[in-house]
């Protein structure tokens, strides 16, 4: 064979590959709004679960988009004032390194890991039981590196130029960071979040040991009060549930947990590409 | 002190929050895993908690079965697909990819179980045998759960080789193929390595959809067949957790595991990070 035709075999190769790798995005929405759609009803949208697999599942809609609210409010912040000190302030020594690396450790950290973790800290020793708060700080715990990661990246790909301009007219550092070059990263910023938020609202494992059992049939009131999450209500019904009805509300909680998911994805790369495209590139 | 100062204080001290988080973490784990971190505990065989039998063994060796044939799965799949991204992908075409791969990493990873608990097992156990929740269906449900870790990074260091290596070598009048292989994918070579090694440890961690899938007996065994059932670590917490009593020497066991899985997967990223920074050195 000569190398032409060779190379002509390994780019097809390669095709099936990719189709491989990106063929589950499609596959997965597929089935979920195929056999999801039939079970979406009003009652089922607005109900309570009721005898373990009957009812609907408004609180547990509510439950997730109050974990992820409250877990951004309090995640978001805080990567974002890592991320400054990382691009802007940190000096290249030892202690900048250590903190980077136990940054990628968070992020690497496996989820029941901190599930646990919120699950001593914050439910036992803090005694803030399983509950709407102690979900979510334990969320937020998991959202912090990515938000860290994508903002410090955001940060970085901001010109050199707009802070010299900046700097040259009499602003202070500080200045510079909050007047030029937080609001140039802003979109870069903006997509990191929603894109750590959608991957906070599907995360089962620590909700499970922080913030309730799945099933709670009542919105949560306070920041006290149990949680119930569209990912830990999918769970027990797809594991432990008998009958049609319960796999009907099975598909039906993955697909509403699915549009949330990617409507979030979503908008984050449409904001993203709107932003590489107004920078021309 | 300058307002400036404080500020750049302030910051480090958000910076260092992850740090703390971290330190934290390790604390709690160690403090309830210590009083079952012993030797039956590491070499025991036999994991029933009822007799207050706590052996690691068999859960052990089940997640790194589960774990090898994912990540060669992961690999056969995501270095081509990288390879392909970074050099033959139209622009545009790219972009898409990219964007998908990235919505692909935050798929619920419930969603993803529930599909192999309802496809995938089934089709297992009428066309190829067992109960169907098997090693095998892990694998399959694993390598997909880590692939766009695994493209993502493989491909950011086959970009990372300079171009004038990439065009030296054409100008001598290689094909692309022969180009991506004799030299192209030598100099990203470490690159690859430390992302399947960030792959092995993201797969170590993994819980729900690998869950759902494995079977998860009662008292896990050594897998002697692809599709016997298996326990994975992770597994083991997130379903034990539900029924522990509060201080047995079970609940301590649990934590020891906890332990375990901070200690693979931190010392897998360090080598990562390792790997990386030599090669950055040369």
């Amino acid at each position: 064979m000569n190398e032409v035709t060779k190379e002509r075999w390994v780019k097809s190769g390669l095709y099936v590959a990719v189709a491989l790798s990106i063929l589950i995005l499609p596959v997965i929405v597929v089935w979920v709004g195929v056999n999801g759609f039939g079970a979406l009803s009003w009652e089922f949208l607005t109900g309570r679960p009721y005898r373990f697999e009957y009812g609907g599942i408004f609180p547990q809609i509510v439950g997730s988009i109050y974990l992820v609210g409250l877990c951004t409010l309090l995640g978001a912040p805080l990567g974002l004032a890592s991320a400054i000190y990382l691009a802007e302030y940190a000096p290249d020594n030892r202690i900048t390194q250590t903190v980077r690396f136990f940054t990628e450790t968070l992020a690497g950290m496996p989820s029941i890991v901190i599930g646990l973790f919120g699950l001593q800290f914050l439910v036992f020793w803090l005694q803030l039981k399983t509950s709407l708060l102690a979900g979510a700080i334990s969320l937020s715990f998991m959202m912090l590196p990515w938000t860290i990661r994508a903002s410090e990246e955001a940060i970085k790909t901001v010109p050199q130029e707009y802070r010299h301009a900046s700097l040259a007219l009499g602003a202070t550092k500080w200045e510079t960071i909050v007047r030029v070059v937080i609001p140039a990263a802003a979109p870069g910023i903006l997509t990191g979040v929603l894109l750590g938020m959608g991957k906070a609202i599907g995360e089962t494992a620590v909700v499970w040991l922080t913030a309730g059992s799945g099933l709670e049939a009542f919105v949560p009131r306070t920041l006290r009060s149990p949680t119930g999450s569209l990912p830990m209500y999918i769970y027990l019904l797809a594991t432990q549930g008998h009958t049609t009805q319960g796999m009907q509300n099975a598909f039906g909680a993955s697909l509403v947990l699915i549009v949330i998911f990617l409507s979030m994805s979503v908008t984050a790369l449409l904001i993203r590409n709107y932003y590489l495209r107004k920078l021309g590139r | 002190m300058r307002s400036e100062d404080i500020v750049s204080r302030i910051l480090f001290l958000c910076a260092s929050f992850s740090a703390i988080v971290v330190f934290l973490i390790t604390l709690f784990m160690l403090r309830e895993g210590i009083h079952a971190l012993n030797w039956d505990f590491i070499t025991g065989m036999t994991w029933k908690p009822g007799r207050n039998l706590f052996g690691i063994v068999p859960t052990l060796v089940g997640t790194l079965t589960v774990v090898t044939g994912a990540i060669i799965i992961a690999t056969v799949i995501g270095v081509p697909s990288a390879i392909y991204l970074a050099e033959f992908s139209p622009f545009w075409l790219r972009n898409i990819i990219k964007s998908t791969v990235e919505v692909i990493v935050g798929i619920p990873s419930v969603v993803i179980g529930f599909f192999g608990l309802m496809v995938l097992v089934p089709f297992i156990r009428d066309n190829i045998g067992g109960r169907g929740e098997s090693i095998l269906a892990g694998w399959v449900v694993l390598a997909f759960m880590i692939l766009p870790n695994v493209i993502t990074l493989t491909e950011d260091s086959i970009r990372a080789v300079p171009r004038d290596h990439k065009e030296a070598s054409l100008a001598l009048g290689a094909t692309r193929w022969q180009t991506i292989r004799r030299v192209v994918l030598p100099s990203a070579s470490s690159g690859i390595r430390a992302a399947l090694i960030l792959g092995v440890g993201r797969a170590i961690g993994e819980t729900m959809a690998v869950l759902m899938v494995v079977g998860n007996p009662e008292v896990p065994w050594i897998p002697t067949s692809i599709l016997d059932r298996v326990r994975m670590l992770t597994s083991t917490l997130a379903i034990e957790f539900s029924y522990v009593e509060w201080g047995s020497q079970h609940q301590y066991a649990l934590f020891a595991i906890g332990v375990l899985l901070f200690f693979l997967v931190t010392i897998l990223n360090f080598v990562a990070t390792f790997v990386i920074r030599r090669r950055n050195l040369k």
